[in-house]
């Protein structure tokens, strides 16, 4: 008899285990550890949006929705994207209910990407983009964006990593885990670029909520991109319901369609409490969206400016919460300082290498916890830095 | 009085953490140390903000005893001065913590504090019932407290989120 090496499929045994992942179980197992490794909101959902999961189940409602999801929850979806980003959206056939935007990532690939397509990724940039694209048989190309333009993908840049293959650009603003925002002019420039190649586009929007400088401009707004864009959001990060997984696509009908038909093969459709939470969620909901947002823009300003007083400069992130500083001065690699500070200070961040070469010599740091908790943190950074210049 | 946003954010931030320093205001609020303290002395002059509290729950302190009654008081208005005269009488009572003017059954909704319940039934005898226009009282006796003031009592909710994720 043979003995085969492994059952596990090229294409996934390819893959790289997150850097996230390493960092957690290093971190699992200690005390007294501040975090600022998180990326989710410290709010739990409202009240009213949990209550209405849990009339939703005392109703009895315990059975599948429609593959797309209920259709009050994609009415309200499409009411939504036009009130806050001006965008018209059909909730009959252009609007899919997901488990989180990572199954919306997921299938969005899935549907755009043939064997061999190049999918354009800004660098830093969120650890699934790479594996998804990989696992959908596509080529990732990343762009490594500069501190020097607030972490921006420029139109030059993109420009640049443009071949013949390239299918699709895949951009996400506010970013995780730069926080940068790309503000309606560099969105205008980046469309002429996108539409003069005849490129899709996926707009990863999950923090559009947590813009604090600028309102939100969703790229599907511009002239000529709504056909070309699928936008990917949900209710994650802004209204602090992570463990809902519930996300949406809003695309244009033809390739809402296609999307459609792997959705309803892979999951059937999203979960049926989350989704009763949700259409609660955007009915009143906003007003703790906006109290959670100052909260958050507040514990921005505070945090950013001392990591610059402590000399690990640090942009200003436009949204989403996580400050993204240099650690250059210390003359450590990002794996190095994210170590040693757990181990001596007892402070949890993410080396900014595991979101792609470009995060290299950043750390990223959420600023999601208390006033409190960054004050201290913030007293441990000092005297990390202090004992690890040269 | 118009205030600015940064001033009204001021006052937000204060009104859940009072023993931020200047220097972290100054950081959250993007303004200089000094205009937060400028604005801090100025509002506290105009009596924007009153006074900066610590709130405790008691029932955690051993051996502290106090009890806490809310009273429903019907008022026969005077005239001329309405109900604010009989408030002023009840309200500078030290055993007086709260004086609010109601609409629907009752006029008054005084809140008082005592070590005993006897200590508060005799006030509400000897000095409450004994104001010449009070027409009646009803005496509530809180027996937990849950939520003061937006705060929620009880152990605090810990962080349930894993040390770190994506
Ligand atoms: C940029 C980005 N996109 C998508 C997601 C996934 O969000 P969801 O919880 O909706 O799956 C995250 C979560 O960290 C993220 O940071």
């Amino acid at each position: 008899m043979t003995t085969k090496t492994s059952y596990v499929s090229k294409s996934v045994e390819k893959l790289k285990p997150s850097g996230i992942r390493k960092f957690f179980d290093l971190a699992a197992g200690m005390e007294g550890v501040i975090s600022l490794g998180v990326g989710e909101p410290d709010f739990v959902t409202s009240w009213t949006v949990r209550e209405a999961a849990i009339l939703s189940l005392e109703q009895g409602y315990t059975s599948y929705t429609a593959n797309a999801g209920l259709f009050d929850l994609r009415k309200r979806i499409a009411d939504y994207m036009n009130s806050r980003y001006q965008l018209t959206y059909d909730p009959a056939h252009e609007i899919i209910v997901t488990v989180g935007a990572s199954q919306a990532l997921d299938i969005s690939l899935r549907a755009l990407v043939d064997q061999g397509d190049e999918v354009i990724i800004v660098e830093p940039g969120f650890v699934s983009y790479v594996p998804l694209v990989e696992l959908a048989g596509g080529v990732a190309v990343t762009v490594k964006t500069k501190p020097e333009n607030g972490f921006n993908l420029t139109a030059e840049e993109l420009e640049a990593a443009i071949t013949d293959k390239t299918k699709a650009v895949l951009l996400c603003s506010p970013n995780n885990p730069t926080g940068s925002v790309l503000e309606k002019d560099d969105l205008i420039e980046l469309a002429e670029v996108i539409k003069r190649h005849d490129l899709a586009v996926l707009s990863d929007e999950i923090y559009s909520e947590l813009a604090y400088d600028a309102d939100h401009v969703s790229i599907a707004s511009l002239e000529g991109m709504r056909d070309r864009t699928i936008v990917i959001n949900g209710f994650s990060k802004g209204f602090a319901m992570t463990g809902w997984r519930l996300g949406y696509i809003c695309a244009p009908v033809e390739i809402a369609q296609a999307l459609l038909k792997i959705h309803q093969y892979a999951m059937m459709c999203a979960s049926t409490p989350a989704q009763f939470a949700a259409i609660e969620a955007l009915d009143k909901g906003m007003e703790d969206v906006t109290e959670m947002k100052r909260s958050y823009r507040h514990r921005r300003h505070y945090f950013v400016d001392s990591l610059n007083e402590i000399g690990l400069e640090c942009h200003t992130p436009g949204g989403a919460f996580y400050a993204f500083p240099s650690i250059r001065k210390t003359g450590l690699s990002s794996e190095e300082f994210a170590e040693k500070l757990l181990l001596e200070e007892k402070v949890a961040v993410v080396p900014g290498n595991v979101f792609g070469k470009g995060g290299e010599g950043f750390i990223r740091c959420s600023y999601a916890s208390s006033m409190e908790q960054l004050q201290e943190a913030v007293k441990r950074l000092k005297r990390f830095v202090e004992n690890h210049s040269n | 009085m118009q205030l600015r946003d940064w001033e009204l954010d001021l006052l937000r931030v204060l009104q859940k953490d009072s023993r931020l320093t200047y220097e972290d205001l100054s950081k959250m609020l993007q303004v200089t140390k000094e205009e937060v303290e400028e604005t801090v002395t100025r509002m506290e002059k105009d009596h924007i903000l009153v006074r900066y509290n610590s709130v405790v729950d008691w029932s955690k302190v051993e051996g502290h005893e106090g009890v806490t009654a809310m009273i429903d008081v019907k008022v026969a208005p005077k005239r001329g001065v309405g109900f604010d005269e009989v408030a002023q009488r009840i309200y500078r009572y030290k055993e007086v913590k709260s004086v609010y003017l109601m609409s629907g059954a009752y006029d008054l909704s005084v809140t008082v504090e005592g070590r005993t319940m006897n200590e508060v039934a005799n006030f509400v005898s000897d000095k409450l019932s004994t104001i010449d226009s009070v027409l009646s009282t009803t005496t509530h006796f809180q027996l937990k407290k849950y939520k003061h003031d937006g705060t929620i009592f009880g152990d605090y909710e810990e962080d349930k989120r894993i040390v770190v994720s994506p």
